[in-house]
């Protein structure tokens, strides 16, 4: 698993790549947080994500968290159907906005 | 303080290079702590345990860790180990200690336990995915945080007498593919939120699902001869661990999401106004006799969890092979820790007990007449709001309905109303007398404790569906594999004159006419109503009264029958919605036949075809009663008067309702005897009752309403 974190004029760009387990979800997650300051606005790019287990979706859970508490905005991108379905079932998908690339994520950033 | 800065973040002993420390014996089974997990295990009769530990779905362990003498506090066994992945392990036990089975003792260290307490269990992640059965550890004790995001959701505490509750099996709600559910939610708890506007349009408040806790649909499993179809045990009464929900149930189960995904069920039922309760079987484990196999219990400490006779053998109550020994303060401790547990984190509303009778038994087997789980049940903080519910009955000849050790809290699966009804229905003779008091919550069996500990209920999980209840005279249960003996014998059922299925159109109409009364009755009835899943469309089980193996349309509920069957499944809704919408059925208190606050009639008043005439002889199958709807609740709310004639005999009778006060007028609410659509009617749009009497056909019900 990779993380690339982008600073952008006006968002913070993670891109996540490979796979995000029980091993490599501290990675992730120290990177999410770490951006996710009161008043952030980020874009979380999961397009490149092969494989997320409990510990990799708990991170987008923390995130939700953070994001409320400090008032920021954050979108998640390119999340793959599989990834939607677990996030459905398990019902935190409706916490947040979803966009599929992320010229999407931008416009999103800007309509929340 | 940051957790860094605890002295006992840092391990203390070492082995294999694993960092320990002495554990905390409480809370029981593994916790994550700071820095590491906590393991702690209880066994009263084992002389040494070892930690198991794998890595997920891994066959052999990557280190067994003994715990250290002063890593034993009493008999409880508790080792904190640093440095582990929580969500990437997988942990059981080895105890040592005496093989006697003449004291008890069945210790065996060469098998591999899982923790009684052991909130996610692996090996079953994916329902129907047959096991390797060369895996020496088959059901394999994980790890969880429970911190699921519970918002602002809290149990409903929906007043009892409000209930109105919906048996369901979580996978059959779902499967069949007719149900519209994606393909991987199908048969789900996420299936099940996508039905949840169909659990309202039917008025249901509170679903019942049977077994949720961890089981093995391949315990048993076996091939059906004649179809080459593999039986399961479907049904689920046989728990694992009685502290994880089943995976298999759970669309995420392969990403060990069953937890929150359960949690996410419950919270949509509950922001739709329906509550849940569990089927909860603690009257034996999946273990069988003294020939089954060691998962958990039997070889951590077998004299405690389960009652044995003076020779070792294991007691049968459950018809199951074991029994739990509920009454032991260990085991005691255990459920209470386990009903706890699903009330505070997964928000559970009630619990139902399976073959409850067998918690008031003593070790010995004896029946207690103060059973002290129970009664700590009864008034535990933590459960205070949860409802109650015993099956009260056990295989073992012990049969309590009427006489359950309640504490004033507990509620019956009401077996009398069940086969009263079905007898009066069915028109047997000398019914009336039983009717009337089932009518009234059976005051006749609950007289101190009130109508709210009567589950009202025709049919059930086990036993005929509602229309092969009118469909069949015996049961068909040969694709059970078991010659077809098994299963109940004592149904009262009725086939309305053909033996199952039948093109005959007169037939037909007989059996749903029979349908709705059975609906209507229980819906007018004073006491909690419980519909078994799929009777309001005439869900058939073709005559099977015990389909607990078949992972098919036997059990699944086929939804094009919402449409084939509407006219059935718009009488269920109407008829919920009628009761909900008059609280004169639902009171908390049995009625008194008086009118001690001088409203101008009494509370409830029984009538036969002339007002204030019951026929109460012995041939007699007609009854009606009115309610005076200005005593609901007590006299504390006002509602309309409600009449109800009963005419369960072949021919038709002409029944004349009481006079009612000035300015009122009687209302055609419902008449099972009238073909679909004007057999109920919507509230408002009733017609008003023209002549002074009414005509009921050969076996039907009559509502009216007085407003």
């Amino acid at each position: 698993m990779n993380v690339n974190v982008t600073q952008e004029s006006n968002y913070t760009l993670l891109q996540a790549s490979g796979d995000v387990d029980g091993a490599t979800a501290p990675t992730l997650q120290e990177a999410v947080l770490d951006a996710a300051e009161p008043g952030c606005r980020l874009l979380l790019d999961m397009s490149e994500v092969t494989y997320m287990s409990s510990a990799g979706l708990r991170i987008m859970l923390l995130l939700y968290r953070q994001i409320t508490a400090g008032k920021g905005k954050a979108i998640l991108v390119g999340l793959s159907e599989d990834l939607q379905d677990t996030m459905s079932a398990t019902g935190f998908l409706k916490f947040f906005t979803l966009a599929d690339d992320i010229a999407g994520g931008v416009i999103a950033l800007d309509a929340s | 303080m940051a957790m860094d800065q605890r002295i006992d973040g840092y391990p203390t002993h070492e082995y294999e290079g694993y960092p320990l420390r002495p554990g905390k014996p409480l809370p029981f089974g593994a916790s994550i702590v700071p820095g590491g997990i906590n393991f702690s295990i209880y066994s009263s009769a084992a002389t040494s345990c070892t930690l198991v530990l794998f890595n997920k779905r891994e066959k052999a362990p990557f280190v067994e860790i003994p715990f250290f003498e002063e890593f034993r506090i009493g008999d409880v066994f508790a080792m904190t180990v640093f440095g582990l992945n929580w969500e990437e392990i997988e942990y059981g036990y080895r105890m040592d200690g005496p093989f006697d089975p003449e004291q008890g003792h069945r210790f065996d260290k060469t098998k591999i336990l899982m923790d009684p307490y052991a909130r996610v269990i692996g090996g079953r992640e994916v329902w129907g995915v047959v096991p390797d059965w060369n895996d020496p550890y088959q059901h394999r004790a994980r790890l969880v945080l429970d911190d699921f995001d519970w918002e602002h959701d809290k149990p409903l505490e929906t007043p009892t007498e409000d209930l109105v509750i919906y048996e369901m099996h979580v996978r059959s709600f779902t499967a069949h593919e007719s149900s519209g559910v994606s393909k991987r939610a199908r048969g789900t708890f996420a299936g099940i939120i996508d039905k949840i506007p169909y659990l309202q349009a039917l008025g249901v408040n509170c679903v019942e699902l049977l077994p949720v806790y961890e089981f093995d649909e391949f315990e048993n499993s076996r091939i059906n001869q004649q179809t080459g179809e593999t039986l399961y045990n479907y049904w689920g009464y046989s728990t694992l661990g009685f502290f994880a929900p089943k995976a298999g149930f759970a669309a995420t189960g392969k990403f060990n999401m069953q937890v929150d995904e359960f949690k996410n069920l419950v919270k949509q039922l509950h922001a739709a106004g329906i509550e849940v309760m569990l089927d909860v079987v603690f009257n034996h484990t999946a273990e069988g006799n003294e020939r089954g196999p060691y998962i958990s219990f039997r070889g951590l400490d077998n004299k405690i969890y389960y009652m044995l006779t003076p020779e070792g053998y294991y007691f049968n109550f459950s018809g199951t092979g074991n029994t739990l020994n509920c009454n032991n303060p260990i085991v005691r401790g255990m459920v209470l820790d386990c009903l706890r547990y699903w009330a505070a984190e997964y928000h559970i509303d009630g619990f139902r007990f399976d073959l409850a009778s067998i918690l008031g038994r003593a070790p010995n087997g004896a029946p207690l007449s103060n059973p002290p789980l129970l009664e700590q049940l009864a008034y535990d903080p933590i459960l205070a709001h949860c409802k109650l519910v015993a099956e009260a009955w056990d295989a073992g000849g012990l049969y309590q309905v009427g006489s359950f050790p309640a504490y004033n809290r507990w509620a019956e699966w009401n077996g009398k109303y069940r086969d009263g009804v079905r007898k009066f229905v069915k028109g047997e003779p000398g019914m009336v007398g039983d009717i009337a008091q089932r009518i009234q919550g059976s005051p006749d069996l609950y007289a101190s404790r009130g109508p709210t500990a009567s589950i009202n209920f025709i049919t059930a999980h086990d036993g005929f569906t509602l229309i092969d209840l009118v469909s069949y005279n015996d049961k068909h249960n040969e694709a059970n594999g078991e010659n077809g003996g098994d299963g109940a014998n004592d149904n009262n059922s009725w086939n309305c004159g053909w033996e199952g299925q039948t093109e005959d159109a007169g037939i037909n109409a007989l059996r749903r006419q029979q349908v709705k009364n059975f609906a209507a009755l229980m819906m007018v009835s004073q006491g909690i109503p419980m519909i078994l899943m799929g009777d309001e469309v005439g869900r058939t089980q073709y005559g099977n009264n015990n389909t607990y193996c078949h992972d098919n349309e036997l059990n699944w509920f086929d939804w094009r029958q919402t449409e084939t069957d509407a006219d059935l499944l718009r009488f269920f809704q109407r008829i919920v919605a009628f009761r909900r919408a008059h609280p004169i059925l639902r009171n908390r208190y049995f009625l008194s036949h008086r009118d001690y606050l001088g409203l101008g009639a009494p509370d409830i008043s029984f009538h036969g075809t002339q007002p204030g005439s019951p026929d109460w002889s012995d041939g007699s199958r007609t009854l009606a009663f009115m309610l005076n709807g200005d005593y609901a609740r007590g006299g504390s709310l006002r509602d309309d008067y409600i009449y109800v004639a009963m005419n369960m005999h072949w021919d038709t009778v002409g029944f004349t309702p009481p006079e009612l006060p000035d300015g009122l007028r009687w209302h055609v609410t419902a008449n099972t005897g009238v073909p679909s659509p004007h057999d109920i009617w919507d509230p408002g749009s009733e017609p008003v009752l023209s002549d002074r009497s009414v005509l009921l056909g050969g076996r039907s019900v009559v509502i009216l309403v007085g407003r």
